[in-house]
């Protein structure tokens, strides 16, 4: 099927101009640079998959094709024709819809209602509207009751009533957001063969995923970015899932490694059988008895795809959720044990947790307050920032000054608001702070996401630093240089479990990848260079893993969703 | 001069605006601006009217403060105004009952008043914490259930006294009074105008110095950093639904002790509400707050001067609204303007070390353009 969807494409190419190109887009946030010179060709009736870890500036990258932010420099074609959009109906009338992550539908109202509603212009509210709804329903195979009311309806129909929303207002270039987030197996199938018979009809599809097996199922020419700018556009019949996630995560930065061993037998940190179920009230567990011991000068690092648990395990170490089942036990520099279990988040910090969230602006910083009362936070309670029940203000501007000297903060003073600094300089801050006030563990997510190399280096080294004077850390990272380079031992976690163990010293980024998406088992890694017809094989393997790890994924994305 | 920016500008701004605004509504109507505005200032001058002010003042600046302390941490607490008759009513029903030494008297007073009007918004405070009741919707019902509150402990056959045609609670013994300080002619400013300052004294001390303050200011900033920082949520809710409620119960303290002395049926309402612009407009400062309640207090007195000039004296009204209106938009233009200006400096002073912070996420730095 893949080289007919090819043959097709191919006569297409050469006589129409592409669907959509964007070039030199560049985005800017306070603080942060969300997209930099993107480069996105999409051709006519493609389906074309945008890849890239959480917080890579997919998202960003679409609310600017579809309208909703204003890319600050760059150009956007649609059909040959350069195009600034102000508002989303600007991209409507260009042609482009968008099926969001988050369904925004009216449930009172019936598919119809929902269909028509903000588009009465388009065809009235009556028999005419009625009619184009039909035909839309029969023309792309999506069958819905006009008449049904959204609240009755199933995800997927809902999904659907979604797709014919934009179809019905002229859409020819559609943008689905993470669409299989919601979807169980057969829909996610379901979904695809329409999507298939779309683009057959010469709809273009933008496919906005994460999941590598899913992206090579469905797409004709996947995207990769990372970082907030695209690195490369690839054939996904012609390269593998390994080499996909090399390319979403990257292997070009310098390199994190730490040698001579600290490791002592010493354990600081040991969880047992510590179980968190989903918070839907389905039962179902998003941390499933996990085990793990972090000891006096170690690194321990978790690797896995976002969204299998790692999140929700750091907040349930550091008492953010209330874990369900299990223990939690922390050993002091002293050889005192501190049941952390019923403590809340101030009695674990105190009881030696530095705690370096994945989210800085959302979790680590409270942005429009100085940075010296950014020291303050997490540390209320202990000197030098604080005496009793009253803030000790000397005692935390000198520490500010000392972490800002050592950790190479570049501020003019200590009295800006945090999200004056750029992203990387407020990162040193955390981690200087999280350093202080002698941690026995640190937790760190994902610490250098979204810095500069500078303090990427700076980071690293205050780390390693530590580590060598007894310091336990867990890290989280889906930087697998970094997870390979800091880590003396790495666990893999999958679907709320810690599934196997691999040895820093010897494993690759490719191996970790695929023990990651859970296809670790198959030795059969595809050439690079193979044509687009895989071995038989390969399929055979993927396909498999596509179908056994889809379910608990696309519910792990669900959970994720909802706390976003 | 950046202080003089970020915290001066947007009221100073809204006020003129405001008074543009007004200024065009006198003009449309057929008077003239500047007469207006002499017989207002004129009139502080004017026999008791200064001390009017003041004395209204510090009714709205502990209503302000009520309101500024839940509004620290994202809480809107509309039910001061409910919080503040209820603890009236049973301040004055306990006054009117005590018979205590002076001073332990008044202080056991402003005690129950502080206490009811804690327990009035703990309800609030324990549906949200409890069942995730938002504040706004539950404390705007119990404003209603206040008044029937007040007007069933009036009533004559439960504490009420009957006046004429007037019924109130049974009036405070002198021991319980708190007299005032005396200008002879000019008229008598409440002795409790100095606790109310004391209390935005304390209010400074606490938000800015205290632990208590801090988490209370992270909560409101950033709920999602104050929780990974080891705040608890639920009990930072109900301590400032509480002290928000306590200072609230203080509101009909320098009138009742100082002038009334009794509570009734047509003792003066709609504080609250008051207080809720008054915080607006000093922007949850006590020194804000402070001056929002001393310009709300000349607004309103100084009104009755306008009929004298034949103005109508509800164009107060009007400007009291564009006011708020006007501070709220400064501010939010001002703080987006200094946080861009900020971060322009920030780039500027770094601007040798190579990159233009805000750097790019993106590792190769200069890349752009």
């Amino acid at each position: 099927m893949s080289t007919v969807a090819t043959e097709r494409a191919a006569p297409q190419e050469s006589e129409r101009a592409p669907a959509v190109v964007l070039t030199g887009i560049t985005k800017r946030f306070p603080g942060v640079v969300a997209n930099r010179d993107v480069a996105l060709t999409v051709r006519q009736g493609e389906v074309h998959a945008l890849c890239g870890e959480n917080g890579a500036g997919k998202s960003t990258l679409m609310k600017i094709l579809y309208g909703m932010q204003q890319p600050d420099e760059g150009t956007i074609e649609v059909e040959g024709q350069e195009i600034r959009f102000r508002s989303p109906t600007d991209a409507i009338k260009a042609g482009i819809g968008m099926v969001h992550q988050h369904f925004m539908l009216a449930d009172n109202l019936t598919v119809l209602e929902n269909v028509v509603l903000g588009a009465e212009k388009l065809h009235g509210i009556g028999g005419k509207a009625r009619r184009t709804l039909v035909e839309l329903g029969r023309t792309t195979g999506m069958r819905v009751d006009p008449d049904a009311l959204v609240e009755r309806l199933g995800v997927a129909d809902r999904q659907r009533v979604e797709i014919l929303k934009v179809l019905y207002r002229g859409a020819r270039i559609i943008i689905l957001d993470e669409p299989t987030a919601v979807l169980v197996p057969q829909e996610v199938d379901e979904l695809f063969d329409t999507v298939r018979g779309m683009r057959d009809q010469g709809f273009t599809f933008l496919f906005i995923s994460h999941k590598l097996d899913e992206v090579r199922t469905i797409a004709d020419s996947v995207t990769v970015i990372r970082r907030g700018t695209t690195v490369g556009t690839a054939d996904p019949k012609a390269i593998s899932s390994r080499q996909l996630a090399e390319m979403m995560v990257g292997s070009e930065l310098p390199s994190p490694e730490t040698r001579e061993s600290t490791v002592t037998d010493r354990p600081v940190l040991s969880v047992e059988e510590l179980t968190l179920l989903a918070e839907d009230g389905s039962g179902r567990p998003v941390l499933d008895a996990v085990d793990l011991v972090v000891r006096s000068g170690e690194v321990l690092g978790i690797a896995g795809v976002e969204g299998n648990g790692q999140t929700e395990l750091v907040e349930a170490i550091m008492g953010m959720r209330a874990s369900s089942a299990g223990r939690i036990v922390l050993t002091s520099a002293d050889g005192t044990r501190t049941d952390l279990t019923k403590l809340g988040t101030l009695a674990r910090r105190e009881a030696g947790i530095g705690y370096v969230p994945e989210d800085r602006t959302r979790h680590g910083l409270l942005l429009s307050e100085p940075l010296w009362l950014n020291r303050v936070l997490g540390y209320q309670t202990r000197p030098p920032v604080s005496k009793g029940q009253w803030l000790d203000i000397e005692g935390a501007r000198a520490d500010t000054k000392r972490i800002v000297e050592e950790f190479d903060v570049r501020t003019p003073s200590i009295d800006v608001p945090a999200a004056a600094l750029s992203g990387g300089n407020q990162q040193k801050l955390v981690v200087g702070r999280e350093l202080s006030g002698d941690p026995v563990l640190l937790i760190a997510s994902h610490p250098t996401r979204g810095v500069d190399v500078g303090a990427q280096a700076l980071i690293w080294d205050q780390i390693r630093n530590a580590r060598a004077s007894g310091l336990a850390v867990l890290l989280i990272s889906a930087d697998l240089d970094e997870l390979i380079g800091l880590s003396d031992t790495i666990k893999v976690m999958l679907r709320g479990r810690l599934v196997s163990d691999a040895d820093p010293a010897t494993v690759t980024p490719e191996e970790l990848g695929s023990a990651m998406t859970g296809a670790g088992d198959d030795p059969d890694t595809a050439p690079p260079a193979e044509p687009a017809e895989p071995k038989p094989s390969t399929v055979d393997s993927a396909g498999q893993a596509a179908e056994t790890t889809a379910p608990a994924r696309a519910e792990d994305e669900a959970e994720g969703g909802d706390q976003a | 001069m950046n202080l003089l920016r970020g915290k001066l500008m947007p009221p100073l701004l809204a006020i003129v605006f405001s008074a543009l605004l007004c200024s065009v509504a006198l003009v449309i109507s057929g008077s003239n601006p500047g007469t207006a505005l002499s017989a207002m200032v004129s009139q502080v001058g004017h026999g008791t009217t200064a001390v009017d002010i003041v004395n209204s003042a510090s009714v709205y600046y502990l209503a302000g403060l009520a309101v500024a302390i839940g509004f620290k941490m994202n809480l809107f607490n509309i039910g001061v105004e409910g919080q503040f008759r209820v603890a009236a009513v049973t301040a004055a029903v306990v006054g009117g009952a005590l018979r205590l030494p002076p001073v332990l008297d008044a202080i056991v007073i402003l005690l129950v008043a502080v206490l009811t009007g804690a327990l009035y918004a703990a309800i609030p405070a324990v549906l949200k914490v409890t069942r995730g009741v938002n504040e706004v919707i539950s404390t705007i019902m119990l404003n209603a259930i206040a008044m029937g509150i007040v007007a069933y402990m009036i009533r004559p056959d439960v504490f009420g006294v009957l006046h004429g045609n007037n019924i109130s609670t049974a009036e405070i013994p002198t021991a319980g009074q708190v007299p005032g300080i005396s200008f002879g002619s000019g008229g008598t400013v409440f002795g409790l105008v100095i606790l109310a300052a004391a209390i935005g004294v304390g209010y400074w001390v606490m938000m800015n110095r205290s632990r208590f303050g801090f988490e209370l200011r992270a909560s409101g900033e950033s709920p999602t950093a104050a929780t990974a920082g080891g705040v608890n949520a639920k009990k930072m809710v109900l301590t400032a639904m509480l002290l928000s409620g306590g200072i609230a119960g203080l509101v009909a303290m320098p009138e009742l002790l100082g002038r009334d002395h009794s509570y009734g049926i047509i003792s003066p309402a709609g504080y609250g509400f008051t207080g809720i612009a008054v915080a607006l407009l000093g922007r949850n400062h006590p020194g804000g707050v402070a001056f929002g309640a001393l310009l709300w207090a000349f607004l309103d007195k100084s009104a009755l001067a306008l009929d004298n000039v034949g103005v109508p004296k509800e164009i107060v009204t009007i400007m009291q609204g564009t006011i708020v209106l006007s501070v709220v938009v400064a501010y939010e233009i001002v703080r987006r303007v200094e946080l861009a200006a900020e971060q322009r400096r920030v780039g500027r002073e770094l601007g040798n070390t190579g990159g233009t912070p805000p750097q790019p996420a993106v590792a190769s730095a200069g890349g752009e353009s």
